[in-house]
């Protein structure tokens, strides 16, 4: 019953991922696919976001940071030439265990790259690693603290992305080749693929929803949720709150890298604006508008906010237009806009004067 | 040997000798207070049982192993539970959650387990939602079940709490105040309760400045003040005490 009720949504945003598609389709618009992918990949970010943040209460400005560890190291391993290494014993030895794949350059020259599976593999886990390294210590620090500490993570990132040759410098990475999930089943940009990655992308938001629903509503989710109502009764529960904190920071930033890895087959390339501290500030934004401790809420602002900003409406003010969502949220709706109920506002604001005119009655 | 031992046990804040060189007993199946005049370290005394406090020096026995310095969900996972002076319970969870986070050291189910929703948690969940249920009941406050915690009223914050620690299944149970802010009648039943669950087989430590109900239901009375013990005994026996009634209403010369 319980278990209906969790999953019935998603069957929900099945039906309409399907639609919107079939819409496109029918009416020629396929080209907001493409937005709607990267919309899709960009809610992966913030759903874990979410979770770290209105369930286990620990803010994270540097998310950013662990999307670009994902999306670099996928980027860099899969396009850089191994081929003038080729006798060193590791490149062999990974050869032959089948995790490189050889290719042909644009000029016939041979090209000899990690497969793309291996590298998702690697940025997921160095991700992971990372995360979990700087969790440790970063964690003991709460409220602001805990935002400028991994605030300045995100920066660290940011700066090594843009100052190392291996990452491409200002440029980037670019001609990132296709990552083939399975056979007949690839994340590319191209445009025959459009479709089929508009599917994929959101294969892997609706699983990343699953897991993270059962999650929350896990003996797991109700440990996370008492550390943010009261950290100290949690330890004297006997949850230990640190452990916690520092998986489920590790969690999130796992499918920050996940969604960096996806996203940077799917463009082709990387930059170094997905490592900025404006797209950090981003994310925390749009779970603040889905209202913090809410997946559904984080997942819809995850992809009107992100399609709107990739369509361009909010031209050269993007991230001007996040800031002010920030600060008019935090103001008006701290529970999200989602929790706004104009029909109850105007209800109070006219149960308030009718009851002022009572009183006026009253006192002739 | 005791279930609780305290030897030498010592904290200080800067200056401040807030627990002096304190050391009791507390016996397996008995209610012992800790009774004080405001700022005589009771609940500095709690905080260092619960792991909340690190000691300066001294030791903790509990169930024959030495607990000091350990971390408080390691303390709790051996059988020590606790309530608040000023309540604690966790802000935007229902009542029944609260005490489900009771049943958190009797439960297994981890990150993999909970992401998958495995089959083997199901029963485990249901359990814990049943316990859970059933303390809520034990102390009357069943209806609360799904109302979120800010919009309960002192009392029956109280009974949520209560029902939390009780559902960890402790060996032992410390409760710092548990009638402060309650009417007479309210007292009353709180004791009736604390009697009961000893009853149950569960070791009672409090710390409680209602000195009737400490009186009715303790086996045995510690007293402090200034941190230091000045006095352990029977309850009548801590009535009759000349310097514990003159810490209580001063010198006669005063």
């Amino acid at each position: 019953m319980d278990l209906l009720k969790r999953y019935i949504p998603v069957l929900f945003l099945l039906g309409l991922v399907i639609g919107i598609q079939l819409m496109t389709h029918f009416t020629g618009t396929g080209y907001y696919l493409t937005q709607l992918t990267m919309s899709a990949y960009y809610s992966v970010v913030v759903i874990g976001l979410c979770v770290l943040m209105g369930y286990g209460g620990q803010i994270s400005l540097g998310h950013a940071g662990f999307f670009a560890i994902g999306g670099y190291l996928a980027g860099a391993l899969t396009t850089h030439n191994l081929m003038p290494f080729k006798d060193y014993g590791l490149i062999t030895f990974l050869d032959r265990t089948g995790m490189l794949v050889a290719s042909k350059d644009l000029y016939g020259g041979d090209l000899l790259t990690v497969e793309p599976w291996a590298a998702c593999i690697t940025a997921v886990l160095a991700a992971g690693i990372i995360a979990f390294t700087i969790g440790g210590p970063v964690l003991k620090l709460k409220g602001h603290y805990l935002a400028m500490a991994t605030l300045g993570f995100g920066i660290i990132i940011y700066r090594i992305g843009l100052a190392t040759q291996y990452f491409g410098e200002a440029d980037g990475i670019s001609e990132v080749p296709g990552f083939k999930l399975l056979p007949g089943i690839e994340v590319s940009g191209s445009f025959g693929a459009r479709v089929l990655n508009y599917y994929i992308a959101w294969a892997v938001v609706i699983v990343a929803v699953i897991l993270l629903l059962n999650l929350i509503h896990s003996r797991v989710g109700r440990a996370l949720r008492s550390i943010h109502g009261a950290e100290e009764a949690a330890n004297a529960m006997g949850v230990n709150t640190s452990r916690y904190k520092l998986y489920i920071f590790v969690l999130s930033a796992v499918f920050a890298a996940l969604a960096g890895v996806l996203v940077t087959h799917y463009n082709g390339g990387i930059g170094p604006s997905e490592a900025g501290v404006m797209k950090s500030v981003r994310y925390v934004a749009i779970v603040a508008v889905g209202g913090m401790a809410n997946i559904w809420g984080a997942l819809i602002m995850g992809i009107v906010l992100n399609f709107l900003s990739l369509r361009g409406v909010f031209g050269s003010y993007d991230d001007a237009v996040f800031g002010i969502i920030l600060i008019v949220i935090m103001l008006f709706a701290p529970q999200g806009i989602l929790k706004i109920n104009p029909w109850q506002q105007v209800k109070s604001f006219f149960s308030v004067l009718a009851a002022e005119r009572g009183e006026d009655t009253a006192d002739s | 040997m005791a279930l609780l031992e305290i030897q030498n046990l010592n904290r200080r804040f800067g200056g401040l000798k807030a627990v002096n060189n304190v050391s009791f007993n507390v016996e397996q199946g008995s209610i012992k207070a800790v009774i004080g005049p405001n700022g005589a370290g009771k609940t500095t005394l709690f905080n260092l049982i619960a792991g909340n406090l690190p000691a300066n020096s001294g030791k903790i026995y509990f169930n024959h192993a030495q607990i000091n310095g350990q971390k408080p969900y390691q303390i709790a996972k051996q059988g020590i539970s606790r309530t608040y002076q000023n309540i604690k319970l966790f802000h935007g969870m229902t009542a029944l959650e609260n005490v489900m986070l009771g049943r958190h050291i009797r439960s297994r189910a981890g990150f993999i387990a909970g992401m998958l929703n495995l089959p083997w948690t199901w029963p485990e969940e249901k359990e814990i939602r049943d316990k859970a249920q059933e303390y809520l009941n034990l102390l009357g406050v069943a209806e609360c079940a799904d109302t979120e915690i800010s919009n309960l009223s002192f009392g029956q914050q109280r009974g949520v709490e209560f029902a939390r620690a009780l559902a960890t299944e402790p060996t032992l149970l410390l409760l710092d105040e548990p009638a402060a802010g309650l009417n007479i009648y309210e007292t009353a039943e709180i004791g009736r309760l604390i009697t009961k669950i000893k009853e149950s087989g569960i070791t009672v430590l409090l710390v409680e400045h209602d000195m009737s109900l400490v009186m009715d239901i303790s086996d045995e009375i510690v007293v402090l003040s200034f941190g230091e013990k000045i006095a352990e005994d029977l309850p009548h026996n801590i009535q009759q005490n000349e310097e514990v009634i003159r810490i209580y209403l001063g010198d006669e010369d005063a």
